[in-house]
């Protein structure tokens, strides 16, 4: 079960980002995954909950969207979905195939707001807080 | 309508800014979970969708370059052997580097949960061996891989074998810094494995058959096996062994010299 080192990672990720683009908060995040990646979707989204606990991240949504292996076929050119754990070419059959397209486990977007002018800083701003409306 | 928790306040009203309220909703486990959740200032406190391409594992596919440069720069082929456990690997080790220690110098990185018992039996070939105990982790890591490197790799190490821990499944998503992946499979588990664990044969360049030498007590068939390795990996290079017998050791010893010449 290496789902838990993935989340952790993914976290970094999300940490860092955001510091980078100065956001206040994150309120979602899209991973898009590969069948090949050798991420297990129903794990990582059982651990992932439990890894932003009682972060900055805590309720952080989790929108996962799932990729399709891809073949390239270097006999007819066509790219096509082989049926796993199959890799000939679904045009012509051949198998001199190269994976195109599946291995990917990337942050495809984020949904952020807010302003942090300490992008380092864990912020909670205090709900009295006069706020200036932009 | 908030996108989050579909509470009805309209966020661009006066009233949705900058409130919070308790939140309460269900996981993908099913479990309920309630938190604080705040509208800070949605409409105005520039909301955005920031549109990404970056990989998750970044901070290992970036040690594992590191890596990669380092051992390219010392001409070191690095070779990262994966299978389940008790297919073989440290005995297959024990008997490559017996062969081939006197013309090409070697050197291994063993991972395991816990115990240096690897480490021990490697250390016998005389060969520089380094011990990563991963602990409650299933897989090794760039980064566990980079603080032994230094320590194991010797003036002369041309080529390095990094014993991952024993599982088909999580080592394959952690890339080293090694040359290639080899996946090893022995004649005890099935000849339909490479078809249940794809990721990894997908990605191994090499795959060695280990225990061939059993095949007469077992209702295991070569042929099946090769088949399903091209299945899933077409032109894949597969070797077929026996450590104990010593028979396809020329073969596989023959090709991980040339590796390095």
């Amino acid at each position: 079960m290496h789902e838990l080192s993935l989340a952790q990672a993914l976290i970094g990720e999300i940490e860092r980002i955001k510091a980078k683009e100065k956001a206040a908060e994150v309120l979602s995040v899209t991973v898009r995954l590969g069948a090949l990646s050798g991420v297990d979707r129903a794990s990582f989204e059982f651990v992932f909950p439990l890894a932003v606990e009682g972060t900055s991240l805590e309720g952080l949504n989790l929108v996962i969207r799932e990729t399709p292996a891809l073949i390239g076929c270097e006999d007819c050119g066509k790219e096509t979905q082989p049926e796993l754990a199959f890799f000939r070419c679904a045009a012509c059959g051949s198998a001199r195939v190269k994976i195109t397209g599946g291995r990917e486990f990337l942050i495809e977007s984020m949904e952020v707001q807010g302003d942090d002018e300490e992008p380092d800083g864990d912020r909670v701003r205090p709900e009295t807080e006069e706020r200036q409306d932009v | 309508m908030c996108k989050e928790c579909g509470c009805e306040t309209a966020l661009n009203s006066a009233a949705a800014r900058g409130h919070r309220h308790p939140h309460v909703h269900a996981h993908a486990d099913g479990v309920m979970h309630a938190h604080e959740h705040s509208h800070e200032d949605a409409s105005a406190g520039n909301h955005r969708t920031i549109p990404l391409e970056e990989r998750v594992l970044a901070h290992n596919d970036r040690l594992a370059a590191q890596n990669r440069a380092w051992l390219a720069e010392r001409r070191i082929v690095a070779l990262n052997l994966i299978s389940s456990p008790g297919t073989g690997k440290t005995f297959l080790l024990e008997r490559t580097l017996e062969r081939l220690r006197d013309r090409v110098g070697c050197a291994v990185i063993a991972g395991d949960q816990h115990t240096d018992n690897d480490k021990v039996r490697l250390a016998r070939t005389g060969v520089p061996v380094e011990q990563i105990e991963t602990l409650s982790s299933c897989h090794l890591d760039a980064e566990k891989v980079a603080a032994v490197l230094p320590r194991v790799v010797k003036e002369n190490t041309r080529l390095l074998f990094i014993e991952n821990v024993g599982n088909l499944v999580c080592p394959a998503a952690f890339d080293l810094g090694e040359t290639f992946k080899v996946a090893l499979l022995s004649t005890t588990e099935g000849e339909d494995k490479p078809v249940k664990y794809p990721v990894l044969f997908t990605a191994a360049q090499v795959v060695v058959l280990t225990k061939l030498d059993l095949v007469p007590h077992l209702d295991w068939d070569l042929v099946r096996c090769r088949q399903f390795i091209q299945r899933v990996h077409p032109g894949v290079f597969v070797f077929e062994l026996s450590a104990k017998s010593g028979a396809g050791m020329d073969a596989w010893c023959q090709y991980l010299e040339r590796l390095v010449v």
